[in-house]
């Protein structure tokens, strides 16, 4: 079961449903190998997406290419995908050797390849001993990693996941992330996974593409897209983010300055990419980019505010803090680096650097 | 507790007073009847193994009831196959359609058939008209037509426990099985199938036992010459005043459906056959 992956490539693909677009024109590529995640909140159009790659859902417009080849006309029985889907759809009076084999029966392998084929499917997802168990009698977990075995088994050309984790607890879904992950790398296929799940994004993938309104938003690297969101809408989704807005007063070297009411805030940029004087500019600010200052110190940019809310929450501490120009700036700080006890009311002052924000469009509506 | 536990009984004494007067009783008492008239002892069961006119009937009626059992299941399958798979709307309009025959009283519908098949009937008219036959086919009054009439009036018996236990398969079990590579064929044989199986075990348990005691629709669409069970029960006790040999027979009848649904019950939930639970 080692071996590359296949490629994938969605060109313009698009679905409508009468007068309801589910998936406007979007174009993506799955390299060899890779671990994509298709992102977006419900009604995103990301589990269609997965269902006209598995066959399931034929797409009104646009193509699906395998290695290059058009698949978009194969019934879903002829794609040759691994898929597991939301909830597992284990077969209830099979075993778990029985569900296992079941691609391959439906493959007519033999008797004793088949056998071979599921120890060792069983084997690759930890599950040697329960064999002969019946679904039922496996908890959530367990279960999980059945139907991963079943999409395996068959040495598919791509594996496609739904959401498979949304099932589990909190817990739980940690620890199979983890497994996923490795799993990953050890079978070294091509995987594309749905959720609506951001973090479970972030650490998964090798490259993720955020959907919305069945829109493809934006795609990249996790720490590319959560560093550089280039709309709010990404911005607000992956993590969390404060949102400035003002207008650009003056040009600084390897930046420009904006100003909202009485406040000015430096923002580095590329020389490229400067945007007009007197245009209005929305930059977003993640809560732990900004740090607490005292008196003395100094930062790019310093606001004063006074603590609206705040929460402790172990490793951390959550602060709301009300500014005069920019309204609530959420601040996420280290509990051991916190040098003040917070309390509503605590007059503050954040600072951050100007690479720590980012310019980023509003949606488009 | 006792006194509560009394009054519990207490709310129930009627239903037990009338099911015992009604019910219990008169069972007991074709029982006893068996065993006592004319003579006492087992006169009449020894009829089992010696007549053969009484074999004769036990035999046709088990073989109609298989017959019928097995096409009523047959057609009820692919009926409730389709209603299953339909969309929301369709399947209401399916059901309706399945259920107004059981609304029509079963008297109505043995003539309704005994019209459409017998010599001069629509069937055979439209038959000899299209060239197809010369003379016209014996389709009644004989065990295709108490065949005819019997599936007819099970086939809905068999849909609702087969509706019941397909609609709990769920779809995503069969798109899974497309999407792991199996044909349409392999999905049923070897997902939806086994899936529907206590479904049918259900349905081929109730229409079984139904047909057993069947009347009207043997007396009418037999035309006399082929006796099941109950008509030759009802002509011992009623034309021939043989009361031994018919009650006799009554507790053969009641004997075999126990012994049906407690071989059964083995192996299905008998709850889902009545219709409730499940």
């Amino acid at each position: 079961m080692s071996g590359t992956g296949h490629a994938l490539a969605l060109q313009g693909l698009t679905k409508r449903y009468g007068s309801f677009t589910a998936v406007a024109d979007v174009s993506l590529r799955v390299e060899r190998g890779e671990f994509l995640t298709l992102l977006g909140p419900s009604g995103s159009g990301k589990t269609t997406i997965l269902m006209c790659i598995a066959g399931f859902v034929a797409p009104t417009a646009g193509a699906i290419l395998l290695d290059g080849k058009d698949i978009t006309p194969l019934p879903p029985e002829r794609r040759d995908f691994g898929m597991v889907f939301q909830g597992y759809a284990l077969f209830p009076h099979m075993t778990v050797a029985e569900n296992v084999a079941f691609p391959l029966r439906v493959r007519k392998l033999s008797a004793a390849d088949r056998e071979a084929k599921v120890r060792a499917a069983l084997d690759l997802v930890q599950l040697q001993g329960f064999a002969e168990r019946l679904p039922r009698q496996l908890s959530g977990g367990q279960q999980q990693r059945v139907a991963l075995a079943r999409a395996l088994v068959f040495d598919p050309a791509l594996l496609l996941l739904d959401e498979p984790l949304s099932a589990l607890d909190k817990k739980l879904r940690a620890e199979l992330q983890e497994e996923l992950k490795a799993l990953h790398r050890r079978v070294g296929r091509t995987f594309v996974n749905v959720t609506h799940d951001q973090e479970e994004a972030l650490s998964l993938s090798d490259r993720v593409a955020i959907l919305n309104h069945g829109k493809l938003i934006q795609e990249g690297a996790p720490a590319h897209l959560y560093e550089q969101p280039r709309t709010r809408f990404v911005a607000d989704f992956l993590g969390k983010s404060n949102f400035l807005q003002g207008e650009v007063r003056e040009s600084v070297p390897g930046g420009f300055v904006i100003g909202a009411g009485a406040t000015r805030i430096v923002q580095a940029v590329a020389e490229n990419h400067r945007p007009a004087h007197g245009s209005r500019v929305l930059l977003s600010l993640r809560p732990e980019k900004i740090t607490l200052m005292s008196e003395q110190d100094e930062a790019d940019n310093i606001v004063e505010g006074r603590i609206a809310a705040w929460s402790y929450l172990g490793a951390g501490f959550g602060l709301n803090v009300e500014t005069s120009d920019f309204g609530l700036l959420r601040v996420a700080l280290p509990t051991w680096r916190t040098p003040i006890a917070p309390r509503d009311g605590l007059a503050v002052r954040l600072g951050w650097s100007a690479a720590a924000s980012v310019p980023v469009m509003e949606d488009a509506a | 507790m006792r006194r509560q536990d009394a009054g519990w009984w207490l709310l129930i004494l009627p239903a037990f007073l009338l099911m015992t007067a009604f019910y219990v009783a008169p069972i007991a008492q074709v029982l006893a009847i068996s065993f006592t008239e004319p003579s006492p002892g087992l006169g009449n069961y020894e009829r089992l193994f010696t007549s053969e006119s009484v074999q004769r009937v036990i035999l046709t009626t088990l073989r109609i009831c298989v017959i019928t059992t097995s096409l009523a299941l047959l057609l009820g399958y692919i009926l409730a196959y389709k209603i299953a798979l339909a969309s929301e709307v369709t399947r209401r309009w399916w059901i309706l359609t399945v259920l107004v025959p059981l609304w029509i009283s079963v008297l109505v519908r043995a003539f309704a058939w005994v019209t459409l098949l017998r010599r001069q009937g629509l069937v055979n008219n439209a038959l000899m008209e299209a060239g197809v036959i010369s003379e016209p086919l014996q389709l009644v009054w004989n065990e295709f037509g108490i065949i005819v009439g019997m599936v007819h009036y099970m086939v809905p018996y068999a849909v609702l426990p087969l509706l019941a236990s397909m609609r709990e398969i769920d779809p995503r079990l069969l798109a899974a099985a497309r999407g792991l590579g199996a044909s349409r064929l392999t999905i049923f044989g070897r997902v939806f199938l086994p899936l529907s199986m206590p479904g049918l075990i259900a349905a081929g348990v109730l229409v079984f036992i139904f047909s057993l005691g069947f009347y009207i629709t043997p007396a009418i669409l037999g035309g006399g010459k082929t006796l099941m069970v109950a008509e030759w029960i009802g002509l011992q006790i009623l034309d021939l005043i043989r009361w031994g040999l018919g009650t006799m027979m009554a507790t053969v009848l009641v004997v075999a459906i126990l012994a049906t649904l407690a071989i059964f019950s083995r192996v299905v939930d008998l709850r889902r056959v009545f219709g409730s639970g499940a």
